[in-house]
């Protein structure tokens, strides 16, 4: 179980970063996504991954770790929240700017065949 | 008064909450009458923490009552009581200001500074590092919109980048934390501070890692070199009460620094004792030249303050990295003088800016302007603190700097260094003054006048700077107090003092 919850978060992140290095909005917005997805099953991972305990004390006797199950609610809340807030974010910067480009301007409009790809 | 340490976080909460109600959405005049009511509450409980935690006492505070290393612990000694007084005398500053009709731009401008202040304040009282993280993203996301407070082109996109690299921020800061706890089992400070010197080598190097990517969270926050480049941009394009307000948005980046890496992993932290001090030297070093490059290169007076606050980020980093009491102190004054004199400095360019006509703050000739005395003379007194001229704050500060020093065998390249810097300050910043105020060509005077609410908001500011020269004594004894404090930290908890 390790390793496949190793892999998992070694892909996500990874596309999580080959997405936030790209120039479009959305494209990063979709990496920042995937990100703290993979931050998420990190914290989840802390610790230590067990299966059949229970996290309600008085059900059984072993009991796995609550806390980073804390954490990970948490944090889940508020990158949704922050997600939430760069997409409104994204919209207006499009609109106000005129492109989707995360420097707002539209320079790479020269390479057509470069932006296609997204 | 037991619960009298959580009123820092509380105050501004509640005011924040009233201010969202629809009896007050109605009034604007009513908006800032309550928010002004919450910031004098709020003066009065960071005077009364700081009169506190001046008796030498560290008060915890156990939030619902949880036992220490299980519950949210918060911690309440002089440095944390110092900056809760520093940002708030900074938000009394910025509300004054923006009262003049600033804060009619956008319909949420006073709630969201109570956020902020909240935000700020839990981060600086908190002594769990997973409530850090919490209350960072509650200071992050009000200064999102303060950033984009009144709108427009320039503030969109700093605020896109701004928000983007501070999400990426969160992402590496939550990594770190879980890192953390795998290894050590606790996210209490004080917990931390104890189980870190008993971890064994292979666990440490995990460890390493984790506060490598604190090193990087943090030096996000503040504007340590290689992640600096969204403040000039942020800041210089910020309407000028936020950006007044953000300068000690970067000093709760610094702040964290000394936290965890001037505590925790201080000198008995086992094999991570002294980790990142290195780093932080050389990395504090570098800011100061390149912000003082900056300084000298910027083309407006906006940008050549926000360069003005890095060049401050980059002494108190390479200062507080020294370690020794006398360093922390010294650094601990410096912030106090350089994030008043930076928020008086974004007021004031607004002011000067709004009577040059379209050239604003832009430092080319212009028409006159209209208080050219009243403004002149502010602008000489924030740029005498600013430079470090007595007699004002920034000369005691500097000096105090330089004398941390002396021990160390880093001093001669402080001294060249800050020296060099300072050098570099005062030739900008006359320059910048002599175009601003005596480079004026034959236009008639137009623009608004200054409302004496706006220009007393920066006399308060900037009549700190004496009041902390006069005052010196007890200040820097007060410094040096929670320099020792704070160093003491990990030995109070292992007698049993929580």
């Amino acid at each position: 179980m390790e390793l496949v919850i190793a892999i998992v978060i070694g892909v996500l992140t990874s596309c999580g970063v080959l997405l936030v290095l790209r120039a479009h909005t959305f494209a990063v917005v979709l990496g920042l996504t995937l990100l703290s997805y993979a931050v998420n099953l990190f914290i989840f991972a802390s610790g230590g991954l067990t299966a059949g305990k229970g996290a309600v004390l008085g059900q059984t006797d072993i009991y796995a770790d609550p806390l980073p199950q804390a954490l990970v609610l948490t944090a889940i809340v508020i990158g949704f929240a922050m997600t939430a807030f760069l997409v409104i974010l994204a919209i207006r910067a499009r609109a106000e700017l005129g492109n989707d480009h995360v420097d707002g301007d539209s320079g790479s409009r020269q390479h057509p065949d470069k932006e296609s790809r997204l | 008064m037991q619960h009298a340490v959580i009123f820092p976080i509380l105050l501004p909460l509640l005011t924040a909450a009233l201010l969202l109600l629809p009896p007050l959405q109605a009034s604007l005049t009513k908006r800032r009458w309550l928010s002004g009511l919450g910031l004098f509450l709020l003066l009065l409980s960071a005077l009364f923490g700081l009169w506190q935690s001046g008796a030498g006492v560290q008060t915890f505070y156990l939030l619902g009552n949880w036992p220490a290393p299980f519950g949210i612990v918060l911690l309440q000694d002089k440095v944390s009581a110092l900056f809760v007084l520093l940002s708030t005398v900074l938000a009394c500053c910025c509300w004054l200001y923006s009262v003049a009709g600033e804060d009619e731009r956008g319909a949420y401008f006073q709630p969201l500074l109570q956020f902020l202040l909240m935000g700020i304040h839990g981060a600086f009282l908190t002594a769990d590092l997973f409530n850090l993280f919490v209350f960072f993203e509650v200071l992050l996301i009000s200064s999102y919109g303060l950033l984009l407070h009144g709108g427009g082109k320039g503030r969109t996109k700093a605020a896109l980048h701004y928000v983007l690299l501070n999400l990426l921020g969160s992402a590496v800061f939550l990594l770190a934390l879980a890192l953390l706890y795998a290894m050590l089992g606790s996210l209490n400070m004080q917990d931390m501070a104890q189980r870190i010197s008993q971890l064994g080598p292979q666990q440490a190097l995990i460890v390493k890692a984790a506060a490598g990517l604190l090193l990087v969270v943090f030096g996000l926050k503040a504007a340590i070199l290689p992640l600096h480049f969204w403040l000039p941009a942020a800041y210089a394009n910020a309407s000028p009460a936020v950006a007044a307000m953000f300068a000690v948005m970067t000093k709760v980046g610094v702040y964290c620094v000394l936290r965890v890496f001037g505590s925790l992993f201080a000198s008995n932290a086992g094999e991570l004792a002294g980790f990142g001090q290195d780093l932080l030297w050389f990395a504090g070093l570098a800011t100061m030249v390149l912000a003082a490059i900056g300084v000298i290169a910027a083309q407006n007076l906006k940008k050549l303050v926000a360069y003005l606050v890095l060049v401050s980020v980059g002494s108190l980093i390479a200062v507080l990295s020294l370690g020794s009491t006398a360093a922390i102190a010294a650094m601990l004054y410096y912030s106090l003088h350089s994030t008043l004199m930076a928020g008086a400095l974004f007021l004031l360019a607004d002011l000067i800016a709004a009577q040059r006509g379209t050239v604003q703050d832009r430092l080319v000739s212009g028409r006159p302007l209209q208080q050219a005395w009243l403004l002149g003379v502010l602008f000489f007194i924030a740029a005498l603190a600013v430079v470090g001229m007595p007699p004002l704050s920034g000369f005691v500060a500097k000096i105090w700097l330089l004398q941390a020093a002396t021990e160390s065998q880093h001093r001669i390249a402080l001294w060249s260094v800050l020296l060099l810097c300072s050098l570099m300050v005062l030739i900008a910043v006359s320059r910048a003054g002599s175009t601003l105020f005596w480079r004026v060509n034959q236009q008639q005077v137009s623009g608004n006048r200054a409302q004496p609410v706006q220009w007393s908001a920066v006399v308060l500011l900037l009549a700190c700077s004496p009041l902390l020269v006069v005052f010196g004594n007890p200040v820097m004894q007060f410094c040096l107090e929670a320099a020792m404090q704070l160093q003491l930290l990990p030995n109070v908890r292992a007698t049993g003092g929580l």
